[in-house]
């Protein structure tokens, strides 16, 4: 079968969007809880707990406290889930159990504009959640400015990786539970060891090189750095490989899609 | 009432067709599902797709509401190439699906202007299209209740007004009343009947022969993914049954043997012998009065004795 094109994509792809937005809205003040609370729980956990363990880390060259190193790893964490566990969970009950993308294909809507609304939506969650994070571990003062900022762009193209890679999960399972599988062997390692609670260098090499090739461990470097206020060349790595991440595996969503939903 | 509206639009042809379908054919690896089907629908009709379970009808509207892609053949619909104008073509119907495929996580209005959305309609008119539809589907005073809370008739109905949201040429129903309540499926078909003596064309796929018989100006009987029959319900039951049907339970070996010796059309189900004949009063004195052992009747032939006559009794799963 021939690789599908993106071509047939319109704006409208911001119809699917605004129909989770609204959707989204109706509940929007328990939505807002989780990333508001988390950080409160962590930087508590780890802050207070860990904090008088572990005292500083070496990152760098130079020293950081340890609520400062994890603080970006959270939010960084935060767009990862986001965006993945809504295009998995999320979009799977949408397209098998609610029969939603059969209703939207019947409508001048492509396809590819419904899973490119869904994607686009999983990063706009990312975006929100990596907003009110950064408000309250802001109330710490664990983040710098205007460096800082950066992160909201950053969440976007790692919501749109994180969901794209999500999507393609969501288009290849046979059921909601094999989810466990991509979650389990995908999510839970890169949340414990990108870098996100220790720093990689304390690891072996060769847990150091799979690290590397994890999105996760990118998107936490990324997030430090914008953290810490270095906004410099050390950046066009991490951003490139989410550029190149995105160049994959949205058009594989899409490629997969296809070939599970056009019968 | 509306027949007069019905008769007219059926005389009208043959204009431009809205539905063109030549040698359709649709196949999912090794299994055909629609094989060589040709058809045409005119302005302002109701054709119906009748069939059996896995006949192919659900395959055959799929592909003309841009669903499924053809595996061959020609489609156009509106004038236009279903392979080329895919997007062209879906602004201009409406679709109510076998499954309801409301959205559960918005309420019954938002429903209507969610998915008005999707044909970039301008808020303000959907609100007041959609306003206008919840009244016409009697749906009106629920409209801020969640779709999930409704009962399977007002989904239904929810459905159809969703497909009527962007103001269709063309409307597609699939299986529109199965598994409704006999209240809900009268209003169902009562609306129809309605957007039809507006001139709304409507296309719909059923098994329920009432539905058919009271809707449809054309029909065609598919099984096995091809078209057996096409023509008026009307014509194709004096073509294929006759007027009369005259069922006897219990036949006896003499029965059997008058019907064969005068050569009546029949069919012999065992316990149940069916009798088709033009004029059956004569007929059914003579049976009532030497050959009815445990029962007979006499009732006018129907569609759904031509249905069971083309597709046969045999269980389709």
């Amino acid at each position: 079968m021939k690789f599908i094109t993106l071509i047939n994509i319109s704006m409208r792809f911001l119809r699917v969007w605004q129909r989770n937005l609204i959707v989204y809205r109706e509940n929007w003040k328990i939505s807002f809880i989780p990333p508001a609370l988390e950080p409160f729980f962590y930087l508590l956990a780890f802050g207070v707990g860990l904090s008088a363990l572990v005292g500083t880390v070496h990152y760098e060259g130079s020293e950081i406290s340890y609520l400062v190193f994890i603080a970006p790893a959270l939010i960084a964490i935060n767009i990862m889930n986001n965006a993945f566990f809504e295009n998995t969970y999320a979009s799977f009950v949408r397209m098998y159990y609610q029969k939603t993308f059969d209703a939207m294909m019947a409508t001048p809507l492509s396809l590819q504009e419904i899973i490119t609304g869904e994607i686009v939506w999983g990063a706009t969650k990312s975006v929100v959640a990596t907003v009110i994070m950064l408000a309250v571990i802001s109330l710490f003062g664990l983040i710098r400015y205007p460096s800082g900022l950066l992160i909201i762009p950053l969440s976007f193209i790692g919501g749109i990786a994180f969901g794209s890679i999500g999507m393609y999960f969501t288009a290849i399972v046979s059921n909601i539970e094999l989810f466990n599988l991509p979650v389990f062997l995908f999510i839970t390692p890169m949340f414990l060891f990108s870098g996100t609670f220790f720093p990689l260098e304390t690891m072996p090499g060769w847990a150091q090189d799979i690290a590397f090739i994890m999105p996760l461990t990118h998107i936490v470097n990324l997030t430090r750095s914008l953290s810490l206020g270095i906004v410099d060349a050390s950046l066009l790595p991490g951003l490139c490989y989410f550029v190149i991440a995105c160049f994959i595996f949205f058009p594989l969503a899409i490629h997969k899609m296809h070939r599970r939903l056009i019968k | 009432m509306m027949n007069g509206t019905r008769k007219n639009a059926a005389e009208k042809l043959p204009e431009n067709p809205i539905i063109d379908a030549r040698n359709l054919r649709k196949t999912f690896g090794d299994l055909v599902a629609v094989d060589n089907v040709s058809f045409r629908v005119y302005p302002g009709e109701c054709f119906g797709i009748l069939g059996p379970n896995g006949a192919g009808k659900t395959s055959t509207i799929r592909m003309i509401y841009g669903f499924s892609p053809m595996t061959g053949g020609t489609l156009k619909v509106f004038g236009l190439d279903v392979t080329q104008n895919a997007r062209r073509i879906k602004s201009r119907i409406g679709v109510c699906q076998q499954e309801n495929a409301l959205d559960p996580d918005l309420r019954v209005q938002q429903n209507l202007e969610v998915f008005a959305g999707y044909f970039n309609m301008p808020l303000k008119d959907a609100q007041k299209q959609a306003q206008q539809l919840l009244k016409f589907i009697a749906l009106d005073h629920r409209k801020d209740a969640r779709a999930t809370e409704l009962s399977g008739g007002m989904m239904r109905r929810l459905v159809l007004a969703r497909a009527l949201i962007n103001r269709p040429e063309l409307l597609i129903l699939d299986e529109p009343t199965t598994g409704l309540d006999p209240q809900s499926r009268h209003l169902v078909w009562e609306r129809l009947g309605e957007l039809q003596a507006n001139g709304l064309t409507i296309l719909l796929t059923t098994h329920n022969m009432d539905e058919a018989a009271r809707l449809c100006d054309r029909l065609i009987i598919m099984d096995h993914g091809r078209i057996l029959v096409e023509g008026k319900p009307l014509d194709l039951v004096r073509q294929y049954t006759g007027r009369d049907v005259i069922e006897v339970a219990e036949p006896d070996q003499q029965l059997r043997s008058l019907v064969l010796s005068r050569n009546l059309q029949h069919e012999d189900l065992g316990h149940r012998l069916i009798i088709y004949v033009d004029e059956g009063n004569a007929l059914f004195r003579e049976i009532s009065k030497d050959y009815c052992r445990e029962g007979c009747i006499m009732r006018m032939a129907s569609l759904e004795d031509v249905f069971l006559k083309l597709t046969g009794r045999d269980l389709r799963e």
